[in-house]
């Protein structure tokens, strides 16, 4: 049999391996001893674990009914709600904070409409805050994943529920629940991973003694009190919370997301009764509120200020394409030398090695790698020189994820398909990639980079931890200028790279399917 | 003459044993019942497989350790036998070198084989573009430019209709016939083996049988034959 070399796969592997235990070995070294959790340590341990158990709990208790709905109600616009799901994924993450606040602050629109009847103004800030930007960004992907539990069971059975006469309850008993039960410990399991991770929404809407999650913590005791040891400690702590939670998420087995197939609805003949069709209208309208609104109140918020932009945005703006591009760059070169071993050596240790080495980012923090690297790069040249391609670098391993998630299903079903023809005919090494793999490749390879670019384009983690104002990336721009209270100017700073994000992200992935074969 | 030696095909709870020769230019049809190992033969011939015993030779030359493509076997599968995203003339170029960098008088050739199995005209059309028969003709065309002595097909005209099927067939015998190549066919149907108008094996129970005249045997069959068969042939 013809095999691909494996060393490329295996060189970004340990790359990957050496990144995320290099930077903690790091942390440890320059620490020094002296570990011991604080009262705040623990109680930084206690709040994220805390928020993250209710973000999940609440995102998938309001997605079971959104999901039903919509798997068993056809309208106008079901297809681009389905899509808009899918969207928070690539949206900035600050973006969304300023959305959330102009909604649901002190003085943003709900806050108005309980004044008219006489109600105090919401308080967003705080443990309510985490847990309404966990829950904005997770009841998508929650929804997401149930809905296709829900269409993954067969028209049949519906058919079958028809003809024998059952209601809605019972077809709930028989058929609903049993896939709930499949499909709800995975996304419940997922969504705590996502939030114990959390730091961008515990930065912005979180903080102080009551409301910060490790990971916040790690950057406080970096940035602020510049305590080593803590900061290590804290890493560790960190790194043992997620990849306690990875490993559960991976023993409940998580439903895969990126899959497509979600524009088909089953006739449900038990849900035609008036009532149902209200309470299923009434959720779709709220859940779609919910998502929608932040958004609007962005372009509402930003378009006037389009006109008055702080100077500094189109440098910032530039950074951020140029970050999010290189991280483009390094994702794929990791994600593709990776994903071609892990096909190549399927079933042998080694690939399941690499695999996981590739997935290794969920659980690893970006904080302490880049405090790790901060480390690293301390003694021969200034960190906050290279904090521009640090982030870049640590975009890409945290994206490396879904990257490999796109591309190894991709991979494994060109080399079933064509690996024997290609066999037959010697196409092996560079004349088999680039003749057969990269053009077949192209649309997950164009979706992998189209979420590198869209996640580096949005994010504000590492870069807030050595960035210097001046040099800073348009999301930590955006995190000054609401920390500053300018919000006009944030609305529209926010636009700007709400369209950069999603222009990059359509760039990409457009990229992947023009004149693509099929 | 291919010469199967001593083999042993194995797997899991699975074992075919084959003791076999076939003259060169030949022409064998390759029967049997589903699951009896006629795809998995086809494919330790191909290089696909590794049998766990015995050898392959052909003219006295020991195949058995070599590389798909560096057996003189060119091999046409069920289906993919062409790449989507090359065109006709791309996918036939591949034929002779990887690579599909070809001389002027390469592509002379590449052009009169797609002339030979009338897909004159198809040079840069896409295969999702064309028909089902036409993607078969493009896969033989590929198989002339290769020019390999042994030509291997696992039921590659299954998908196509009757009509077509006995089109294919009768081109297939032709370009055999000009080349002298040896052949070996999967299929189901003993209306095509008859067309093809060789020799027939047998896959069943656990072995291959000494190819022999294929009218014999479907006019004649032995046990085994007549129980794949069934009792409406012929």
């Amino acid at each position: 049999m013809t095999r691909r070399p494996a060393w490329p796969g295996i060189l970004a592997a340990l790359l990957v391996l050496g990144l995320s235990f290099g930077t903690i070995a790091a942390v440890l070294w320059r620490a020094e001893g002296r570990f011991a959790l604080g009262p705040a340590d623990w109680a930084a341990l206690r709040f994220t674990i805390v928020q993250a158990l209710l973000s999940a709990a609440v995102s998938v208790a309001l997605a079971v009914p959104v999901a039903r709905a919509l798997a068993r109600r056809r309208f106008i616009g079901r297809g681009v709600l389905v899509t808009l799901m899918g969207a928070p994924f690539i949206l900035p993450v600050i973006v969304a904070v300023l959305g959330l606040v102009t909604v649901f602050g002190r003085n943003g629109w709900v806050s108005g409409l309980l004044a008219m009847v006489g109600l105090p103004p919401l308080e967003i800030y705080g443990f309510q805050g985490v847990v309404l930007g966990h829950v904005f960004f997770n009841l998508p992907l929650a929804t997401r994943l149930i809905l296709q539990g829900w269409l993954a069971i067969p028209a049949e059975r519906f058919r079958l529920a028809a003809s024998l006469g059952f209601t809605s309850t019972h077809v709930a008993r028989q058929l609903e629940w049993p896939m709930l039960r499949a499909i709800v410990p995975g996304a419940f399991m997922v969504i705590f991973l996502i939030c114990t991770t959390s730091f961008a929404v515990a930065l912005t809407l979180g903080g102080g003694p009551r409301a910060t999650t490790v990971e916040l913590a790690i950057y406080q005791a970096f940035r602020f009190d510049f305590d080593l040891s803590r900061a290590a400690l804290l890493a560790l702590v960190q790194l043992l919370l997620s990849g306690t939670a990875a490993l559960l998420a991976l023993w409940v087995a998580v439903p895969q997301s990126l899959g497509a197939g979600l524009d088909r609805t089953v006739d449900r003949w038990d849900a035609r009764r008036p009532g149902l069709r209200w309470l299923d209208s009434a959720l779709i309208i709220l859940a779609a509120t919910f998502l929608l609104a932040p958004l609007a109140a962005i372009a509402l918020r930003g378009l006037p200020g389009l006109t008055a932009l702080p100077s500094e945005v189109w440098g910032a703006a530039w950074r951020s394409i140029w970050v999010a591009l290189v991280s483009v760059a390094v994702t794929l070169g990791l994600a593709l030398p990776m994903g071609l071993s892990i096909v190549a050596l399927r079933g042998r240790a080694l690939a399941r090695g690499i695999e996981a080495a590739g997935y290794l980012s969920i659980a690893a923090s970006p904080l302490v790698l880049g405090t790790g690297l901060f480390l690293l790069i301390f003694p021969i040249a200034d960190p906050v020189a290279l904090a521009l391609p640090v982030t870049a670098l640590i975009n890409a391993v945290m994206s490396l994820p879904f990257a490999l998630r796109a591309l190894v299903p991709a991979l494994g079903e060109i080399e079933a398909q064509y690996g024997r023809l290609a066999d037959s005919l010697g196409l092996s090494g560079w004349a088999r990639l680039r003749r057969l793999t990269l053009p077949r490749l192209r649309r997950p390879l164009g979706f992998a980079a189209a979420l590198a670019g869209a996640l580096s384009m949005g994010d504000l983690g590492v870069i807030t931890l050595f960035a210097d104002a001046d040099a800073g990336t348009l999301p930590l721009l955006l995190y000054r200028l609401m920390g500053a209270y300018r919000m006009e100017q944030a609305g529209a700073v926010a636009l700007i790279l709400l369209a950069l994000s999603v222009a990059m992200f359509w760039m990409f992935d457009r990229g992947g399917r023009v004149d693509a074969d099929a | 003459m291919l010469t199967l030696e001593k083999l042993r095909i194995a797997q899991e709870g699975f074992l075919l044993t084959a003791e076999i020769t076939v003259k060169a230019g030949a022409r064998v049809a390759v029967m049997g019942p589903s699951g009896a190992g006629k795809s998995t033969l086809l494919a330790v011939i191909s290089g696909f497989f590794a049998p766990a015993s015995g050898r392959v030779l052909w003219q006295g030359k020991d195949l058995t350790a070599l590389p798909p493509a560096a057996r003189p076997v060119s091999s046409i599968f069920q289906d993919n036998n062409l790449f989507p995203h090359l065109t006709i003339q791309q996918n036939v170029a591949l034929g002779i070198r990887p690579s599909g960098t070809l001389s002027s008088a390469e592509q002379n050739t590449v052009q009169d084989s797609l002339a030979r199995v009338g897909l004159e005209g198809f040079e840069a059309r896409k295969p999702a573009t064309l028909s089902g028969g036409q993607q078969s003709r493009a896969a033989l065309a590929r198989m002339l430019v290769q020019a390999h002595p042994i030509a291997v097909l696992d039921e590659p005209f299954s998908a196509l209709g009757p009509a077509m099927r006995a089109d294919m067939i009768a081109l297939v015998r032709a370009l055999c016939d000009d080349m002298g190549t040896t052949l070996l066919m999967v299929t189901h149907d003993p209306e095509d083996a008859r067309r093809l108008d060789g020799d027939l094996a047998l896959v069943a129970e656990g072995r291959v049988t000494q190819p022999a005249r294929v009218h014999d045997l479907l006019d004649n069959p032995p046990p085994e034959l007549r129980a794949y068969l069934g009792s409406h042939h012929i």
